[in-house]
């Protein structure tokens, strides 16, 4: 397969690109921030999205979405890294989704519709501790009566407090078991969290929360394998939503080199700075081709998806973070200033990085991957 | 089973039949490299064995067309052969600047004589090519070239100096900028044309690098011979014919890395410092580092598979190519920076046999002319930043 979008990927592309710049620029973020908005993220746009087909971009045709693969998803995720627009894509519409498509039950499986139609967020609760690390599970899942017990804690849950139902991964006897728990539920406790770049995350608390055995997404013990692939298409559209937000970053600073004027020139006229831009340029193009490598990939199915997925977070979170940083330096002081975008681009590429495994975390599954 | 499974199946079959043992696997030194050409040396008659099945089954120019000798294959079916070759971690069968270079650009600005004549002869690796482009007071500013060439009819003859003419003492012809009109301004009077290296009046003299020895040369015309059909392109525009190899070019240092297919760099690192109980490089530090690159690497091979596929959709920008230099030999660089962290005390090595005539140190001084040669790395970002980021006076 070519590593270029098809024709129909590249009108997908238009269309989201469309549909956020008049829907949800970064004024919407701004506004969604600066009135303290309880959800944090528009319901209505959300249902327009559905509207649109985004919101079920991988959720089969017969459960009310577009069924298409990892690459459409990727696409939409790079949109919604160039508005930075707040919405439950990631959490609900990748995370969720697929995790019930490949396990989940006939029962579970009627959450499907509804997220395609961005009527129902979901949000999967994996990680505990400050930094991503799923192979290390404290949540317990205990056996009682015709169900178990989930006991723990969750952070970084995204959505989490606007979610109508969570998956939370927890160990039981057997090994790692997936949940659908309903966040109403008693014990259930939600936080939620306003994070540096007004995105929303929550803590989840489990304090012997009661769930019955059809609870259970997939087998008892057997969320390892399900849980992996999630991930891989997570990380790999994080990877898409750096890849859009660092190259957006990257577009304002490449029109403020242009139009800025120090000394008497433009500063994009300073070798020092045309280096530093085209430096730039060159691992935003690798990173590119490293994300849409990662997401056709985990279409194709193979054994390397998990690989390609680590190579991809791990080059995009690195090559973002250089794009912002070089952002706000070459503004100069205004890059400093809220009234800018620049910092906003700043913030959400610092989360973006930690979501689902940091550069560090990416880099040491490749260094495994490869034996040394 | 769709036509690619199929081409898949029968190249694998082809392959394990037809690679000699000698060539699966790392190269153990330069000598390993196959040039062929008029005085073609081999490291092993394997070696020969493979330059000859590929060359005759056009494989060492794959997507070449069949009629001037190529594979004939298409981008798709070239992408399945080079990753079944990799599977078998085969050397290539041809290191060639008459494939990397001189044919693509004959293929573009050749005349049909020109392509039956030299195109089957390159890719069977007949004829051992070099390039005649730098000069003393040429180097980045290319332009500037000095090497005259004087109308005499039906011939020209050519008098200057050419320097960093990389194999030119064991090249059979070489391809070559001179002067055909010192009146123009400088990028309109130059033309592009081709010789034999035997042709009197010509002489080569290697230059000894920081590496001990190196492939680099200087080369002079005394009062050559240069016959009118040998000409490429149109006269006094072979600035456009070299440019469009310079791209070439520049995409073959960028595979540099690639192409070499050494150790991976993890393995060398493993061997010399060990690992932990749990198997983790017995070294952190190094062993971030060669994670970092890696992760690199990866997605720069990516990259460049995804701007053959631009090129073949015609959608990539000519200057794409100066990104892949740049980023392929700065990678190149790196990783043998790493190689020598890894391979420690017994990469410094100089001349003991264990250590094939002190290979990685050699190889790691080479390296450090990949941002350098073909365009320095400076000249690749000014020309990103001036073509492909339109930057303000750049």
């Amino acid at each position: 397969m070519p590593l270029i979008l098809t024709e129909e990927q590249a009108m997908l592309q238009e269309a989201a690109d469309g549909f956020l710049a008049d829907n949800a620029p970064i004024a919407h973020l701004r506004s969604l921030r600066d009135s303290r908005d309880p959800d944090g993220v528009s319901r209505d746009l959300w249902r327009a999205f559905g509207e649109m087909g985004f919101a079920g971009v991988i959720i089969p045709e017969a459960m009310g979405g577009l069924g298409l693969g990892a690459v459409e998803a990727g696409v939409i995720a790079e949109s919604l890294g160039r508005t930075l627009t707040p919405s439950p894509f990631m959490g609900s519409s990748i995370l969720s989704a697929k995790l019930l498509t490949d396990a989940g039950s006939q029962a579970q499986q009627a959450w499907l519709p509804r997220i395609a139609a961005g009527e129902a967020i979901l949000a999967l609760a994996v990680d505990e501790g400050a930094k991503h690390a799923p192979s290390r599970i404290a949540t317990r899942a205990e056996r009682s009566g015709n169900g178990f017990r989930l006991n723990g804690a969750k952070g970084f849950v995204l959505d989490g407090h606007i979610a109508d139902a969570l998956i939370v991964v927890a160990r039981a006897e057997e090994g790692f078991t997936l949940f659908l728990v309903d966040p109403k539920a008693a014990g259930v406790q939600v936080e939620r969290t306003v994070m540096v770049d007004s995105h929303n995350a929550a803590r989840v608390t489990l304090t012997d929360v009661a769930v019955d055995a059809d609870a259970v997404i997939g087998e008892v013990g057997g969320g390892e394998p399900v849980l992996g692939a999630t991930l891989s298409l997570g990380r790999a559209c994080a990877a898409s939503t750096l890849t859009g937000a660092g190259d957006q970053a990257f577009k304002i600073t490449l029109e403020y080199l242009r139009t800025r004027k120090q000394f008497g020139k433009l500063i994009g006229e300073f070798q020092a700075l045309q280096h530093r831009a085209a430096h730039l340029f060159t691992e935003l193009e690798l990173t590119r081709a490293a994300t849409l490598g990662a997401l056709q990939a985990i279409d194709a199915g193979g054994d390397e998806a998990d690989l390609a997925a680590s190579v991809a977070k791990a080059k995009a979170g690195r090559v973002a973070e250089l794009a912002v940083q070089e952002a706000v330096q070459m503004h100069g002081g205004v890059g400093m200033t809220d009234e800018f975008d620049v910092g906003l681009f700043m913030k959400r590429v610092r989360v973006l990085n930690e979501l689902l495994g940091d550069a560090g975390f990416h880099a040491e599954q490749v260094a495994r991957r490869q034996g040394f | 089973m769709t036509d690619l499974d199929a081409f898949r199946a029968e190249t694998r079959a082809w392959l394990e039949a037809n690679c000699p043992p000698e060539v699966r696997g790392p190269m153990r030194s330069e000598a390993d490299m196959i040039w062929g050409g008029r005085d073609a040396v081999f490291a092993t008659p394997g070696h020969k064995l493979w330059l000859e099945r590929m060359g005759a089954r056009g494989w060492t120019a794959p997507e070449w067309p069949a009629e001037y000798g190529g594979g004939g294959l298409s981008r798709e079916e070239a992408k399945v052969l080079a990753s079944e070759l990799r599977r078998l971690k085969a050397q290539p069968a041809l290191n060639s600047f008459g494939v990397w270079m001189l044919g693509p650009a004959l293929l573009a600005f050749g005349t049909e004589e020109q392509k039956k004549r030299f195109l089957p002869e390159i890719v069977r690796g007949e004829i051992r090519w070099c390039q005649g482009y730098s000069e003393p007071g040429a180097g980045s500013d290319l332009a500037a070239i000095q090497t005259r060439a004087e109308d005499r009819g039906d011939h020209w003859i050519v008098n200057g100096q050419k320097i960093w003419t990389s194999y030119a003492d064991k090249a059979d012809w070489i391809f070559c900028l001179v002067r055909t009109d010192p009146d123009a301004p400088k990028h309109l009077g130059i033309s592009f044309v081709l010789f034999d290296m035997r042709t009197p009046g010509v002489t080569t003299r290697p230059i000894t690098l920081i590496s001990g020895k190196s492939p680099f040369c200087e080369t002079f015309f005394d009062d050559v011979r240069v016959e009118k059909e040998n000409l490429v392109g149109t006269l006094n525009r072979g600035w456009d014919v070299a440019k469009h190899l310079l791209a070439h070019e520049r995409t073959m240092i960028g595979a540099m890395g690639e192409v070499a297919g050494g150790r991976p760099v993890g393995q060398v690192a493993l061997d010399a410092v060990g690992a932990t109980e749990d198997g983790r490089l017995d070294e952190p530090m190094l062993r971030a580092r060669i994670a970092e690159l890696e992760v690199d690497q990866a997605a720069f091979r990516l990259a460049m598979e995804r701007v053959g596929d631009q090129v073949k959709a015609k959608q990539a920008h000519p200057a794409i190519a100066s990104m892949l230099k740049y980023y392929g030999s700065e990678l190149n660089k790196r990783r043998h920076e790493l190689l020598m962290a890894s391979g420690g005390a017994d990469a410094l090595e100089w001349e003991s046999e264990r250590s094939h005539g002190g290979a990685s140190a050699r190889d790691w001084l080479r390296t450090k002319a990949n941002s350098i040669e073909g365009g320095t790395s400076e000249i690749q970002l000014n020309i990103i930043a001036k073509h492909l980021l339109q930057l303000p006076g750049a």
